[in-house]
C-alpha cells in the first residue's frame, strides 16, 4: 500500500484540457463545419450548469435516489486467495442500468434538459450506454434513437429489447464493420443532420471538445468514492494498482481521476483486437486526435473483440495523454483470457462480471507474479447478464474459434 | 497573398458571367472508369472536378458517397495509387482532393500537399478540419501552393462567415443543408440562403454543394450563388449502373441548364 494523499484539483494531472479541448497534444474538435457552433454551443452550456450549485445538486440526488450511488467496495477474499493478492472491486456493476454508463448518461440528458433539447441521439456498442441512455430519456421524457452496429444487435439481444421496452428506437449501423465504429459514424451523421433539434449523448470520453472533458467530469465520482472508500478499508492507505479496462476509456478515466495525483500504479486494459494504445499511432477520428488503429494510408482498421463495448480501434484522448507522459500503463488480452477470467470471477466470487472489465481481471491474472503481495483495485465497471447467453454459445461450440468469434462478421462489406 | 491557381480560373470565368459547375467524383469508382470519368467531366463542361479519395469512416457522407467509397476501397484503391492515376489524366480544368484529415495528417502536411501538386491537384477540401484545426494544415498547404477550400455551414452564426471566408483559398464552399451528402427532391431553403449570406461577406467565388441533385436546383441556386458542387446525383446515376457514359450526359445537361441560365 502506497500513503495516501490526493490533493485534488489543484494542478492536477488530469485536469486538461485546454481551451482548445487538447490534452497534450491529443484532443481537439475535428468535426464538420456544421457542428461546429452545436460544440461552442454544449461547452458553453457544460460549463455554466458545472459551475451552478444547483445543477450539481440536482445531479447529485439523481446519482443517490435514482442510480443507487455510491457503488460499494467489495474486498474479495477468495479470488485474492486463488491469485495470490488482495483485490478490491469497484460495484459500478450495481447501478441502476448495470454498468457505469448510467453516471454520465444522467448528467448528459439533465444538461439536455437544461438546453431545452427533448430529442436524445446516442451509439451503443455493448447496448449498456443505450440502455443507460433509454433509460434517462424514459425519466425525463425525452425522444430517444440509438445507433448500434448489426453484429452487435445480434450479439446483444437482451440489451436491444431492452432499450425498444424503455421507448427508445435502435437503428441497425450496416456499413463497415457493423459495431461501435459504426455506430458512431452514424449517430454523428444523425448529428450533423438533426443538430437544431437532437441532443448527441456520448457515451465515453471521445469525441470533439467538450466531450472527453464533460463525460470524465460526470464519472469523477467513481474515482472519489473509490478513493474514500480505499483509504477507509485501507486504514489510510491506498491499492498499489488500479485497473479498469479501455474502450473508449470512460470508465477507466473516472476511476484513475481519484488517483492519478497519488503513486498508485495506474493500468489500463484493451482488447489484443482493439489496442488502439498498444498498437495504436496518432491519428483523426470521430471528432479528436488521438491513438487509433490505421493503415499505413490512414484507413482506420476494425477492431476485433469478443466483447462489443470494447470492440473500437479508437481510445479518448486523455489516455493517449496519460500513455504519452507515461502516467498509466496499457496492456492487451486476448479474448481467450477474458472468458477464464469471466468464469474465474463468477465462480469464486458469485459475480458474474460484463466482458468489459473481465479483460482487467484478465491481466491481473495474467501479471499475477508481479501483482503477488499488492492491493489491486479493479474496477468492476458492469454486470455480466447481457453477455452469459453469448459466452454459453461460445462454450458450446468449438474452443479452437475463441479469439476469432464471428457472428457473422464480413470486412469491407458490399464490395 | 497570391490568388492560386483554382481562384484564379474561377474568378475569370464568373467575372465572364458563366455560372461554376464543379462535379465529384470517387476515385478508384467505378474501378478502372474512373480516370476517364474525370476527362468526360472535363469535356462536359466542368469547371472544376472533385476529387474523394475514400475514407473509411466518411462522417460527411450519406449513404450513396459512402457506398461509392466503400466500393472504391474493397477494390483496393489507396490514396497514393489514387493520386498516380489522377497524374495521368489529360483534363482542362483545375482539380480538387476531397478526403478526410486523417488521411493528410498521416501522410504528413507537406508531403500531402506536395503529393497533390505532383498529381496535377490544386486544391483541398477536408470537411472535419474546421477553421480551429486547419492551421497546421492551411500553413503548409499556403506554403506549397495548394488552396485549402472551407466549408461554411447554415448552423454558422453571422458572426463566423467573415473568419472562414478570410481563410478560405480556391472558392467558399457552402454546404447547402443540414445534413451529409446526398440527393434530396427539394432544393433546401438553407442553400440559397447559405449563399446569400456568404455573398454578402466575400467577393471570392462562393460555391454550394451538398444537396443539389438536378439542373433545375442547380439553376434556383445560382440566381444568387456563383456556382454549384453536384456528387452524389452523379454517383448515384454510376451506383444505377448507368456508366461512365450516363454520369457525362448528367453533368452535359446541368452544364447546358446553367448556361441557359446565366443568360
Ligand atoms: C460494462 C462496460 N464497461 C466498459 C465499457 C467500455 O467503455 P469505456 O471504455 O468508455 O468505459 C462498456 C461499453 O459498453 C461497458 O458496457
Amino acid at each position: 500500500m502506497v500513503a495516501a494523499s490526493a490533493d485534488e484539483g489543484t494542478n492536477s494531472l488530469m485536469e486538461g484540457p485546454d481551451e482548445h479541448g487538447r490534452f497534450g497534444r491529443f484532443g481537439g474538435r475535428f468535426v464538420p463545419e456544421t457542428l461546429v457552433p452545436a460544440c461552442a454551443e454544449l461547452e458553453d452550456a457544460f460549463r455554466s450548469a458545472w459551475a451552478d450549485d444547483g445543477f450539481r445538486a440536482e445531479f447529485h440526488s439523481l446519482l443517490t435516489d435514482y442510480a443507487g450511488r455510491p457503488s460499494p467496495l467489495t474486498d474479495c477474499v477468495n479470488l485474492s486467495t486463488e491469485l495470490g493478492f488482495r483485490i478490491l472491486l469497484k460495484r459500478e456493476d450495481l447501478n441502476h442500468t448495470g454498468s457505469h454508463k448510467i453516471n454520465n448518461v444522467l448528467g448528459q440528458t439533465l444538461l439536455a434538459k437544461r438546453m431545452g433539447k427533448s430529442r436524445i441521439v446516442a451509439e451503443t456498442g455493448a447496448g449498456q450506454h443505450g440502455v443507460a441512455t433509454a433509460t434517462a430519456a424514459a425519466y425525463f421524457g425525452q425522444e430517444c434513437v440509438v445507433y448500434m452496429g448489426e453484429v452487435d444487435i445480434a450479439r446483444q439481444a437482451l440489451n436491444v429489447y431492452r432499450m425498444q421496452l424503455l421507448g427508445a428506437e435502435v437503428r441497425p449501423a450496416r456499413s463497415g464493420s457493423r459495431t461501435l465504429k459504426d455506430a458512431v459514424n452514424e449517430a454523428m451523421r444523425e448529428w450533423v443532420a438533426s443538430v437544431e433539434s437532437s441532443y448527441y449523448c456520448l457515451g465515453s470520453v471521445m469525441g470533439p471538445h467538450p466531450y472527453p472533458w464533460m463525460v470524465r467530469e460526470f464519472h469523477r465520482t467513481i474515482g472519489r468514492e473509490a478513493f474514500d472508500q480505499s483509504t477507509a478499508l485501507l486504514d489510510g492507505g491506498l491499492p498499489d494498482v488500479v485497473v479498469a479496462c479501455i474502450g473508449g476509456g470512460s470508465n477507466a478515466v473516472g476511476i484513475f481521476s481519484g488517483f492519478v495525483d497519488t503513486d498508485v500504479e495506474l493500468v489500463g486494459v484493451e482488447p489484443a483486437g482493439g489496442a488502439a494504445v498498444a498498437r495504436g499511432v496518432p491519428g483523426v477520428v470521430h471528432g479528436s486526435m488521438s491513438f487509433l488503429m490505421q493503415d499505413e494510408f490512414g484507413q482506420v482498421q476494425e477492431a476485433q473483440s469478443v466483447s462489443a463495448g470494447l470492440d473500437y480501434p479508437g481510445v479518448g484522448p486523455e489516455h493517449a495523454f496519460l500513455a504519452d507522459v507515461g502516467r498509466a500503463r496499457y496492456e492487451a488480452v486476448t479474448d481467450s483470457e477474458v472468458l477464464d477470467a469471466f468464469e474465474l470471477l463468477s465462480r469464486t466470487e458469485g459475480i458474474i462480471p460484463a466482458l468489459e472489465p473481465a479483460h482487467g481481471l484478465a491481466w491481473m491474472i495474467r501479471a499475477r507474479d508481479e501483482l503477488a503481495g499488492k492491493t489491486v483495485l479493479l474496477n468492476l465497471s458492469g454486470r455480466g447478464d447481457k453477455d452469459v447467453a453469448q459466452v454459453q454459445a461460445i462454450r458450446q461450440g468449438d474452443p479452437a474459434a475463441l479469439d476469432t468469434v464471428d457472428f457473422s462478421r464480413t470486412n469491407g462489406d458490399a464490395v | 497573398m497570391t490568388v492560386g491557381t483554382l481562384e484564379t480560373a474561377l474568378r475569370a470565368k464568373r467575372d465572364e458571367g458563366r455560372k461554376l459547375l464543379v462535379p465529384y467524383v470517387t476515385a478508384g469508382f467505378p474501378v478502372d472508369e474512373w480516370p476517364r470519368l474525370i476527362e468526360g467531366l472535363g469535356a462536359a463542361g466542368a469547371d472544376a472536378i472533385e476529387i474523394g479519395l475514400p475514407f473509411s469512416d466518411p462522417v460527411m457522407d450519406g449513404p450513396t458517397i459512402q457506398e461509392a467509397s466503400t466500393r472504391a476501397l474493397g477494390a483496393g484503391i489507396t490514396p497514393v495509387a489514387a493520386l498516380e492515376q489522377v497524374a495521368k489524366v489529360d483534363v482542362g480544368v483545375p482539380l480538387v482532393a476531397m478526403t478526410y484529415y486523417n488521411i493528410c495528417f498521416k501522410m504528413g502536411h507537406r508531403r500531402f500537399a506536395n503529393a497533390l501538386l505532383d498529381s496535377g491537384i490544386c486544391a483541398a477540401i477536408l470537411p472535419d478540419l474546421p477553421l480551429e484545426e486547419v492551421g497546421p494544415w492551411a500553413k503548409a498547404a499556403d506554403h506549397v501552393g495548394v488552396e485549402t477550400v472551407l466549408l461554411a455551414a447554415p448552423t454558422a452564426p453571422d458572426e463566423r462567415l467573415p473568419a472562414i471566408v478570410e481563410r478560405a483559398r480556391g472558392f467558399v464552399y457552402g454546404v447547402g443543408l443540414v445534413g451529409t451528402t446526398g440527393e434530396r427532391s427539394e432544393l433546401a431553403s438553407t442553400a440559397v440562403e447559405m449563399a446569400r449570406r456568404l455573398k454578402a461577406v466575400t467577393d471570392k467565388p462562393v460555391i454550394i454543394g451538398v444537396g443539389v441533385s438536378s439542373p433545375e436546383q442547380a439553376v434556383e441556386l445560382v440566381d444568387v450563388a456563383d456556382g454549384v458542387v453536384v456528387g452524389s446525383a452523379i454517383i448515384r446515376r454510376l451506383l444505377d449502373g448507368g456508366g461512365i457514359d450516363d454520369a457525362i450526359a448528367f453533368v452535359a445537361d446541368l452544364r447546358a441548364a446553367l448556361d441557359r441560365a446565366a443568360h
